[in-house]
């Protein structure tokens, strides 16, 4: 482990030990919060119960379905738009200002075209993940070096092998945040979908609990929440300082 | 070395209109034949289409106008087998060690495991890249990275190897033993070589003959003989012959040079010089 690893650690683990006294010493009320201590050991019995394992499935299948969506699409995408230079200059406004459509306004139309089922919530997810997909590819694409595409044509590669075997392995480290991006908007955009239009989901669990004064639910949902999230998002980094560090970029 | 290996005739290329100005007369007309065995290097001022004409030979461009033929089979926008380029940039691929890179051609043709090691194994050998098999480009200088593109080019026993400014990016003790390196390939495998450079120097102490080029449109004004035995390496700069065969190429390139610079000659009366 090293020094940076330990102060992260030391720091996550201070931060936590400071919230478990503030609230065991009522510097801070049980009704704003939780000790951690009673947050996690109450996950732990939902989990062992099995009460939210039906939300966990419908939420994580969810965002899984989401989350591959933008992936292929917005790559696929991203990658016809770089072929096609005017396409790109008519579209780049759109990119830019992308984010400050409020995508959740949609949800109304995606009912009416999708029936009140799991796919308008997906949608959600895969409309906040997609452009992160897009623009990371045409980053990605962009950086590739012409002279790797020149190396691609004196080995005869057909067009096929030549993205396989050299484009895309060239801007993997791009392709690669963009998939970091978009796994995390997925969930923001599920997430966030249940919290407020859905019947079901963690997302929707948190709602339930918050408005019926569940503390202990809503605080270990959360936690589970960010758990999840923190322990995918640190292997998405670690990978991609492992493969960052081969072509010495770190 | 009298067999022709490869032949340009009549080649130009003309860069279509852009912007509203005008057509760019890159190249050309350029008429060369590449004798079996030998070492060509090809000087002249920068944007005078040494890259072009270098593309255009091995497939990579379409020229506008004339022929190339490559052991007698015509080349046209496509890299012909037999022929292996070595680029100025950096071409290794990051994400493969310099095992992977080398090996890739290899694979990708399909060839056995066991040929493909012992083919491998012994180009890493000839280029002194033992040490450095299992590294990723990355960790490696620019000049051993470039070493890593010429063993990819050579581990496929190109019969032409073309080579782009290949030392551009080294300092000059380097690009002085990285030629005694190409020399050393060029006795073992008796490939022919089209070197571009710029470096006058190189140009004269590698090749049998340098060819130089005009400003744009290049064309070949000079075809200098250095006459090197086949045996040669560095020492040849300590000749005497060597300087008046740079001053040759120098002269004929300098007003070029002047010319791509957009500057107007100086001229100083020759007594001035002497």
């Amino acid at each position: 482990m090293n020094q940076v690893t330990l102060v992260r650690l030391c720091v996550i683990a201070g931060s936590v030990l400071a919230v478990e006294a503030l609230c065991r010493f009522g510097v801070i009320n049980r009704l704003t919060l939780l000790p951690p201590s009673e947050m996690a050991a109450y996950l732990v019995h939902l989990l062992v119960s099995g009460e939210i394992n039906q939300a966990i499935v419908q939420t994580f299948s969810n965002v899984a379905i989401a989350f591959v969506l933008s992936v292929v699409f917005g790559f696929v995408l991203g990658a016809v738009i770089h072929a096609m230079p005017r396409l790109r200059r008519a579209c780049d406004p759109f990119l830019a200002s992308y984010y400050s459509v409020p995508i959740f306004v949609f949800y109304p139309l995606f009912v009416s075209l999708f029936g009140l089922n799991r796919w308008p919530l997906i949608m959600i997810g895969f409309l906040f993940a997609i452009t992160a997909m897009v623009i990371a590819t045409l980053n990605g694409l962009d950086r590739v070096p012409p002279v790797l595409v020149k190396f691609a044509r004196v080995h005869r590669m057909s067009r096929s092998a030549e993205i396989l075997r050299v484009v895309l392995p060239a801007a993997g480290p791009y392709l690669f945040t963009g998939v970091k991006l978009a796994l995390a908007y997925s969930f923001i955009g599920v997430l966030a979908g249940e919290f407020i239009l859905s019947g079901g989901g963690l997302g929707y669990a948190i709602a339930y609990a918050y408005d019926a004064f569940d503390n202990r639910t809503m605080y270990a949902l959360m936690l589970f929440v960010l758990i999840v999230v923190t322990a995918i998002n640190s292997a998405l980094f670690i990978w991609e300082q492992r493969l960052l560090r081969r072509r010495g970029k770190v | 070395m009298s067999v022709s290996h490869a032949e340009l005739r009549e080649v130009s290329k003309v860069f279509p209109a852009a912007g509203g100005q005008g057509d760019v007369h890159a190249l050309g007309p350029i008429d060369l034949n590449l004798a079996k065995g030998e070492v060509i290097a090809v000087v002249g001022p920068s944007g005078c289409g040494k890259t072009t004409l270098l593309e255009i030979l091995a497939g990579l461009a379409v020229p506008s106008g004339g022929s190339i033929s490559f052991e007698g089979r015509p080349v046209r926008g496509e890299v012909p087998d037999g022929i292996g380029v070595v680029f100025q940039e950096d071409a290794s691929l990051p994400w493969l060690t310099v095992w992977d890179n080398i090996s890739f051609g290899l694979r990708r043709a399909g060839i056995g495991a066991a040929e493909i090691k012992r083919r491998v194994d012994d180009v890493i050998s000839f280029m002194g890249l033992e040490d450095f098999a299992r590294a990723y480009p990355a960790q490696l200088s620019g000049g051993m990275r470039q070493r890593v593109c010429i063993a990819r080019t050579l581990v496929l026993e190109p019969r032409l190897i073309l080579l782009d400014e290949p030392f551009g990016a080294l300092d000059q003790q380097t690009r002085l033993l990285m030629g005694d390196e190409l020399l050393r390939l060029w006795r073992k495998t008796g490939a022919t070589i089209f070197l571009i450079t710029h470096a006058i120097d190189e140009a004269v102490m590698l090749a049998d003959r340098v060819a130089v080029m005009s400003a744009r449109p290049g064309c070949f004004i000079d075809l200098v003989k250095t006459e090197w035995g086949r045996d040669r390496d560095s020492r040849v700069v300590a000749d005497g012959r060597f300087g008046a065969l740079t001053g040759r190429v120098w002269t004929r390139l300098r007003e070029e040079s002047l010319k791509s610079v957009g500057r107007s000659i100086n001229r100083v009366p020759a007594a001035a010089l002497s």
